[in-house]
């Protein structure tokens, strides 16, 4: 995917005005439709009630299992458990080399050489940066945090917003970091990391927050927006991703610029990747429905896709014993 | 030879769970010819304290249930009850002494008394709020809504008294911790086992067996319980104490009453509206 | 390593026919039993694919008049049955219709043409949700507001639609029994299945012979019925033309009636509305039940400033409405009810070409038996445009726009209809200024068509009278007592 830049983007420069100041930026994100509530949860629930079966479930549990970003961001990390990690996202089923590979390995920025060691190019190599997951640092060490990261390989950088600034109205100075982290993307060569903006939606709490969070990261040039962390409850929800979703769309008919979505964290089973599968197709089409512009990030989620997928093919139920612990 | 029967541990009810007391205390529960029935658990004050907090804990779930859930939930402890009628009878006639055609007439009225309450919990709010017409261009509606934990000390009546002054208070959304009736107290952890196979949640109906004396003044003092129902305290001296401790928050109490009352008869309305408080919302009406 | 996208194609996901049992032929169910009426047996078939379901037996005058005596010799009995009695048989038929649920679903999909995730999720769980709800009246009516000693009115001629079969029945029945009264209830011709089904039910349940018969027919049992002199209450739920022949026939006479008659919904969209959620609401409004709602939104009222962009995303959101089998658990749209609902449907539409609006309508394919009407929208109606005046009673919206609130109020009103009313603002405010002036028995802000026990439901003006639902629902069977 060609990096997207918001300045080079002709689709952008008319936002540049909305840009210019922390009161202007204001002014936009808040004369942002509203969301209401109780109608964007009983919309996710219903697109929930969709009966995927057969022939539609099993492509959609092949597709699931490309968008996942197989994710380990403990403090009890090793170079050796990321690396059994890694090989698990290489062949997610070693007993069946026609399953896919998973999109990327998403790990601390200390790791990813290890990762990087055992995928090479055939697996993406995600890195959390910024000071992940609290986001409490000064600039500075989020911008090395991120340069690090980069220059031992990071195919992706996932940050994490200010929620503190973001909640307290400071829309322009998270703006302002994530225009700075994507340029702490920047390879020697001119090409980007891929950058992905996390908002921790349960901290902002309500959907109007998402979806101004989503417009704020949008035209500071990320290239996918984030759900979570993991280290937050709720982590991803239905009616999160749904506004998320419509804020894609809405921004790329508003300007042509195509941005992906991520949700993270919770998504434990295939049923709910399903879910979450139909929810892409239906609210912004099939655009959307490649690893290029929706992840899921999970750990648990791959081995449930990978029993899933065993039962439309042998016609018995599996069990955990026949998958791999990594 | 005649089968050994195997005999029932009664237990306290918190939270969902059946513990022991944390003392580790019982005592004897005597027949209505003073007869050993069973040793049932000594509830302490920190038996209490863990009951107000398992009645707070599910306080928030409960109450945030539609009416029409909690009326379901409330119909289905009057199936399952049903359903048991006969242990019921035994057991009311073995603690009470009474003949097994009242003791019938008393569980088919606890049956229905649920029943009764069931229907209440979609419809209080539509007897008891209401739209004000306040001269000017607001909007404004007073409704009920529950208080909160609730305390109860039970009366004699060992299962349509208890079901007629919980089932009241949880079907409007409250919690509650009950004392169960110190003479009577087997029927209530029966009654809580029937409870707890109803899809009751844990928490909403805490039962405690033990001395009324010792333990309804760690309720009526407790700073976490917003009101208390005497209905069982004969012992003018001993309400008049717990009404006391009961003003340092300001608890809703609802007084013994003279004597105790003929529950067969079909309830007043304040046995749900003393434990409400009424909200109203003003909201102004333009373009 | 760009991929390509693909798109995915949901299978078939039908739901399984096998938990019903449709048997050949049906009689009419009087004084606890099943009998043979002596009218002539009529057909009811399956809209979606036109084949025959069963026969269904045609009651004349004289089993009318059988049915109305059954439910005569009930009420004795019924009426002065303790409230808290009469309260356990409700009880027992929400109970069984929980337990029944889907069976009921699927039988009222195969019958109607709705689809499944709608008579499966809306339908069948508020049908239990009546019943229950008035259960819980049935002991409870002093406290109705009329009086300390309510008394039930006799026996009740219930005359029902074909659009929400079942669940008009039981915002009939459930009342009605609540109060002590008995009822004889005919269902809609094209939709008797589910009321037949029922009848079983009130046997399941052991309710006492005659206070529940269900007599078929067309219109003529139906006028017998109601024309029935020993007959004390009339409820009706149809089209105004039939509700005002009905309110004559009874003139002079002692028999209440409550009323449920058509309906032409304004769903007002203000420029600061919760923009994808009003477009939800836009599309449940008059797409949900396939249109053949009395209180669907059929009329749109944008605001100016906001209009074209409102209309983009609704074209975009109906593009993936899924038409076609009812049974499938993926259709947001089923079949058109009937043969002659279809043509008048495509009538109107026609009309509204011809006088000059601009129709669009979803590309889908639509199967090539059964009675199918693409959603559709007509922009650029005005209010002198039929469409905009006239019940279509389908899945066709017109779409006019207004300017400012005293416009959207006087545009909305401006109909002898006065039933529901939508409105999507984010400022309270705005909400109850709307509701204050819209005569609309209903008002729904930021949300459409919801149903519930506990809310009254029922019209202004043409729209007919009478609420049925909550607290005022239960009025209209009661009188006051001693």
């Amino acid at each position: 995917m060609p990096p997207t830049v918001p300045t080079e983007t002709p689709g952008l420069a008319a936002y540049a005005d909305v840009t210019a100041s922390n009161t202007t930026l204001r002014r936009f994100l808040h004369g942002l439709p509203g969301v209401d509530q109780v109608g964007a949860e009983a919309r996710a629930a219903s697109l929930g009630t969709r009966s995927i079966k057969t022939t539609a479930k099993a492509h959609a549990i092949e597709l699931a299992i490309t968008m996942v970003d197989l994710t380990t961001l403990e403090g009890q990390d090793t170079p050796g458990k990321v690396r059994a990690l890694a090989s698990k996202a290489l062949r997610p089923d070693p007993s069946d080399p026609t399953c896919p590979s998973v999109a990327a390995v998403c790990v601390y920025g200390d790791l990813v050489g290890e990762v990087k060691q055992i995928v090479g190019d055939r697996v993406n190599v995600a890195a959390v940066a910024t000071a992940f997951p609290s986001g409490r640092a000064s600039l500075e060490v989020k911008l090395a945090d991120t340069r690090d990261a980069v220059a031992a390989g990071a195919d992706e950088i996932d940050m994490v917003i200010d929620r503190g600034a973001f909640l307290a109205g400071h829309y322009l100075q998270v703006f302002d970091e994530i225009v700075a982290v994507k340029e702490a993307c920047r390879r020697a060569d001119g090409s980007h990391a891929h950058l992905k903006v996390i908002f921790e939606t349960g901290e902002l709490q309500t959907y109007d927050n998402v979806r101004r969070a989503s417009w704020l990261a949008m035209l500071a040039g990320t290239d996918f927006i984030k759900t979570s962390t993991g280290k937050v409850q709720p982590a991803a929800t239905l009616p999160v991703t749904l506004v998320m979703l419509e804020a894609v769309r809405d921004f790329r008919e508003a300007t042509g610029v195509q941005i992906g979505v991520k949700p993270a964290g919770g998504i434990r089973t295939s049923k709910d990747a399903i879910k979450y599968l139909v929810m892409v197709n239906e609210v912004t089409g099939p655009d959307w429905l490649t690893p290029d512009w929706f992840r899921f990030g999970a750990s648990t989620l791959l081995n449930d896709l990978l029993m899933q997928r065993t039962k439309l093919a042998t016609g018995r139920y599996s069990g955990p014993d026949y998958f791999t612990l990594d | 030879m005649a089968r050994v029967d195997v005999r029932k541990t009664y237990k306290l009810y918190i939270g969902g769970a059946f513990p022991r007391s944390e003392s580790g205390h019982s005592f004897e529960v005597l027949d209505a010819k003073g007869r050993f029935l069973a040793n049932a658990a000594r509830a302490t004050r920190k038996d209490a304290r863990d009951a107000v907090a398992a009645a707070r804990k599910a306080f928030p779930g409960w109450s945030g249930r539609t009416a029409y859930n909690r009326g379901q939930v409330v119909y289905r402890i009057a199936e399952v009850l049903e359903t048991r009628r006969d242990q019921f009878v035994a057991e009311l006639v073995r603690s009470e002494g009474t003949s097994a055609a009242k003791a019938g007439k008393y569980v088919d009225a606890a049956v229905d008394r649920l029943v009764w309450y069931a229907g209440w919990a979609d419809k209080i709010a539509q007897v008891v709020g209401n739209q004000n017409p306040v001269a000017g261009p607001y909007f404004n509606l007073t409704s009920p809504e529950p208080t909160g934990v609730v305390a109860v000390v039970a009366p004699a009546g060992p299962l349509l008294g208890l079901v007629s002054v919980v089932a009241p208070i949880i079907v409007t959304g409250n919690t509650a911790v009950v004392v169960a009736s110190q003479t009577h107290p087997l029927t209530a952890i029966t009654l809580a086992e029937v409870m707890a196979t109803s899809d009751l949640p844990g928490g909403v109906v805490n039962i405690l067996t033990g001395p009324t004396a010792e333990i309804a003044p760690w309720l009526a003092s407790h700073m976490d319980v917003n009101a208390i129902d005497l209905a069982g305290v004969t012992d003018a001296e001993l309400a008049t104490s717990l009404e006391v401790a009961a003003a340092d928050n300001l608890k809703r109490v609802r007084r013994a009453p003279a004597s105790e009352p003929d529950w067969l008869e079909t309830p007043a309305l304040a046995a749900m509206t003393d434990f409400l408080e009424s909200k109203t919302v003003w909201h102004p009406i333009g373009v | 390593m760009p991929t390509q996208s693909t798109t995915f194609d949901y299978a078939p996901a039908p739901e399984s026919r096998a938990l019903v049992d449709i048997k050949a032929s049906y009689g009419l169910f009087i004084d606890g039993e099943f009998v043979d009426g002596h009218g002539d047996a009529f057909k009811s078939i399956n809209p979606a694919t036109e084949e025959t379901l069963a026969e269904i037996s045609e009651a004349d005058d004289a089993d009318v008049d059988r049915a109305v005596k059954a439910a005569r010799r009930a009420f004795r009995s019924w009426s002065r049955m303790p409230g808290s009695e009469r309260a356990k048989y409700l009880y027992r038929i929400a109970r069984i219709v929980q337990e029944r649920s889907r069976e009921l679903a699927i039988l009222e999909s195969i019958d109607n043409g709705k689809p499944i995730k709608e008579s499966r999720d809306v339908d069948v769980p508020i049908v239990a949700a009546h019943f229950f709800y008035h259960a819980g009246w049935a002991d409870k009516l002093e406290y109705a507001g009329l009086g300390a000693n309510p008394q039930p009115l006799g026996v009740a001629a219930q005359v029902i639609p074909w659009n929400f079969p079942l669940l008009m029945l039981a915002w009939k029945i459930a009342p009605a029994l609540a109060c002590g009264n008995t009822v004889v209830l005919k269902p809609a011709e094209t939709t008797p299945l589910t009321a037949l089904l029922f009848a079983e039910i009130c046997q399941q349940a052991d309710l006492p012979p005659g206070v529940v018969n269900i007599i078929t027919g067309a219109g003529g049992t139906g006028q017998a019925l109601i024309a029935h002199p020993d007959v004390d209450k009339v409820a009706f739920t149809g089209s105004t033309e039939v509700g005002k022949a009905i309110a004559r026939s009874i003139a002079g006479t002692d028999k209440k009636a409550t009323l449920e008659l058509g309906g032409k919904a304004a769903n007002i969209v203000f420029d600061d509305a919760p923009i994808d959620q009003a477009v939800e609401g836009i599309v449940d409004g008059i797409f949900f039940n396939q249109g053949h709602v009395c209180c669907a939104g059929s009329r749109l009222l944008v605001q100016e400033s906001i209009a074209d962009d409102l209309l983009d995303r609704l074209k975009r959101r109906m593009s993936t409405l899924r038409i076609g089998d009812p049974l499938d658990k993926n259709t947001d749209v089923g079949a058109i009810n009937s043969g002659e609902q279809l043509k008048r449907i495509r009538e109107l539409s026609e009309v509204g070409d011809a006088e000059g609006a601009e129709r669009w309508e979803v590309a889908c394919d639509l199967p090539t038996k059964g009675f199918w009407f693409p959603p559709t929208i007509f922009t650029g109606v005005s209010q002198a445009h039929r469409i905009a005046r006239e019940e279509i009673f389908g899945p066709v919206l017109s779409v006019l726009t207004f300017r400012t609130p005293a416009e959207a109020v006087e545009k909305a009103n401006n109909t002898p209809y006065g039933l529901s009313a939508g409105v999507w603002t984010d400022k309270g405010s705005r909400i109850l200024f709307m509701a204050d002036r819209l005569r609309a028995g209903v008002v729904w802000a930021n949300t459409f068509n919801k149903f519930d026990p506990t809310s009254p439901f029922g019209g202004y003006k043409e729209s007919g009278y009478g609420r049925e639902g909550g607290r005022q629902g239960l009025a209209s069977y009661l009188k006051a007592g001693a």
